[in-house]
């Protein structure tokens, strides 16, 4: 059983503040996380590997400095890991990083099952995993909740609106997860200690000969971003402070009578 | 690629048990206000096993032309078919640009489909314009957990494609009374298209009886409901004024309801008439899914909670009285 997990380094956006003054995003002193549902990824594809045997290779795209977060999975168990780093793929949409990825992973592979986060907190696209997918021509089973192995066929259980899917296939295929399927393990500090020595290989674009070049990096990229700007959504409404439970109750139902809720 | 060969605003108009989801009508309403400004079509595409009720819908909320493929396998969504078979479909009539509602289908959907078309897909927009310079469709979304918003151009290949939040635009008064065509496509799929089979549907249990998408009021619980059991009080009122629950992530994440509920950036936006946060301090992930509530009511024990800050009538004050306090004013009405 051979596994890839794609992760990504995001800012831990419950700690990111807007400038009052200039109405930008402080990114000072944010810390770097290993984005929380990829995490789940991990958790999963290290519980299978310890059911079924195999191996665990994860991987990110991004600047030098995620392989910080490479080594935190490495410590929670993944066997190798590799950071998809060129220049030339810098300013990637999520077209041109999921075909970059995919690339990537047909270097290393092949891999039997590949994990995602179902979105990252910080792009909040939710579309990269199953774009890889779509780039290797992998089937994938999306916003899993439970993911059971026997053999060659993989059985998910698939979260939309209405309730569960209970979806079976073949191997290979690319499953996405959300943060219901497990609970991540904690950090051991031996593991953590030993993760600083493991060794972390580099795909660069020269590793990567087949890749399409008007497909990767900003070029590559089919969106643009126009421009961007802090939503403002303070409103001036009618504030109650300081009066009894009653009488706010009582000018709350008033308040709802006058709209014609009740 | 020739631009002028590409025409008209697409709608996928999600189905469940053959019944349109709100979204995709959501999507019409825009879809149209957008078309009539290029001077173009909005045209509905539906896949399900029985069309006739969704194409109807969809032309009263504003399509000209539906697009219908029914299929009994279209019954329950597999991606691999629905996109095989709207790749065809695009390539058959090439539109302009495609909306998708963001739901967990749809986001599949809408990533296979523009990988293979090999073209932009803005994933998640809560905005829908016609950018003034270029006249491309100009979609804005937010990052970052709500505290940034980018407004995003596909400029150089066609469809432009995005999936588009539900909750994000409100649904249109519907007419009846519209004429749109309905025009039947037969897309036969290879006979190997998906190897994944559906063993079993389990429907979800929610609390409350209605959805937080389709509902005209919530109550939603955060964490100043201190445990679980406390949401008996959300749900009461919530009962009282015909509304449905919603939640905090915070209130998610400590397990005190399932994660149908959530509203916020990790969970559902909803637009309803009215949203009463009760114990919600209003994160920005949180705002960034209830924010454009037409009435938003806010009650909190802390008087610098960020929810006063877009609430219309805010309440600092003792939730675990306030609430049932209001629920029997309610009850009260309604015997009186």
């Amino acid at each position: 059983m051979r596994i890839a997990v794609c992760i990504k380094q995001v800012p831990d956006t419950s700690e990111i503040r807007i400038d009052p003054v200039k109405h930008t995003l402080i990114r000072d002193g944010v810390p770097a996380i290993v984005n929380p549902y990829d995490k789940n990824a991990v958790e999963t594809a290290i519980q299978l590997k310890e059911k079924h045997g195999g191996e665990v290779v994860v991987i990110t795209m991004g600047l030098p400095s995620a392989k910080k977060a490479l080594r935190e999975c490495i410590a929670l168990g993944c066997d190798r890991a590799y950071l998809v780093t060129d220049r030339a793929f810098g300013g990637a949409d999520t077209y041109a990083t999921s075909y970059t990825l995919a690339a990537a992973l047909q270097k290393l592979g092949p891999f039997d099952l590949i994990f995602c986060g179902k979105q990252a907190i910080d792009g909040d696209t939710g579309q990269t995993g199953s774009s890889i997918s779509a780039h290797l021509g992998v089937l994938q089973l999306t916003y899993a909740l439970r993911v059971e192995l026997e053999k060659d066929t993989v059985r998910v259980h698939r979260e939309v609106d209405e309730g569960t899917m209970v979806l079976e296939a073949k191997t290979p295929a690319l499953i996405t997860v959300g943060k219901d399927i497990n609970v991540p393990r904690y950090l051991s500090l031996r593991a953590k200690l030993d993760s600083y020595r493991a060794d972390i290989g580099e795909l660069h674009r020269d590793d990567l000969p087949d890749i399409d070049e008007t497909k990767i990096g900003l070029q590559g990229s089919p969106t643009r971003v126009k421009k961007t700007f802090t939503p403002d959504k303070t409103k001036n409404g009618i504030r109650i402070d300081g009066v009894g439970s009653a009488t706010a109750a009582q000018g709350l139902f008033e308040y709802l009578s006058d709209k014609g809720f009740v | 690629m020739e631009f002028k060969d590409y025409q008209n605003i697409w709608v996928y108009v999600e189905t469940f048990e053959n019944k349109p989801k709100s979204v995709g009508l959501e999507l019409l309403g825009q879809a149209r206000k957008l078309a009539d400004e290029l001077g173009e079509k909005v045209c509905a595409v539906v896949m399900c096993e029985d069309a006739s009720g969704a194409a109807k819908e969809a032309v009263a909320y504003g399509a000209d032309t539906v697009y219908v493929l029914e299929n009994p396998e279209y019954a329950f969504f597999d991606v691999e078919k629905q996109s095989c078979a709207f790749v065809k479909l695009i390539d058959k009539y090439k539109p302009s640009a495609v909306f998708i509602g963001a739901t967990n289908n749809g986001r599949d959907l809408g990533s296979r489909t523009a990988v293979r078309k090999q073209t932009g897909l803005t994933a998640d927009c809560t905005g829908l314009a016609v950018d003034e310079e270029s006249g491309n469709i100009a979609y804005t979304r937010p990052a970052f957990g709500g505290n940034l918003m980018a407004t995003i151009l596909c400029a150089d290949t066609r469809p432009q494609m995005g999936t588009v939040r539900p909750g994000a635009f409100k649904k249109g008064e519907p007419d009846y009374e519209r004429s749109g065509e309905i025009i039947r496509e037969e897309i036969s799929l290879p006979d190997e298209t998906s190897v994944v089979k559906l063993l079993e549907f389990i429907k979800a249990q929610t609390t409350g009886t209605v959805a937080i998408e389709d509902a005209d009021i919530i109550v939603s619980g955060g964490r100043g409901l201190k445990e679980g059991k406390n949401f008996d009080i959300i749900e009461q009122l919530a009962e009282a004024l015909g509304g449905a629950v919603g939640a905090s992530r915070a209130a998610v994440d400590a397990g005190w309801i399932p994660h149908i509920h959530q509203v916020g950036q990790t969970g559902k936006t909803v637009s309803p008439k009215l949203y009463i946060a009760c114990g919600i301090s209003g994160a920005v992930q949180h705002l960034a899914g209830m924010s454009s509530s037409d009435v938003i009511v806010a009650i909190n024990s802390d008087p610098n909670a960020s929810i006063f800050d877009v609430a219309d009538y805010g309440i600092v004050g003792d939730l675990f009285e306030i609430v049932p306090a209001l629920t029997r004013a309610i009850h009260r009405t309604k015997e009186g």
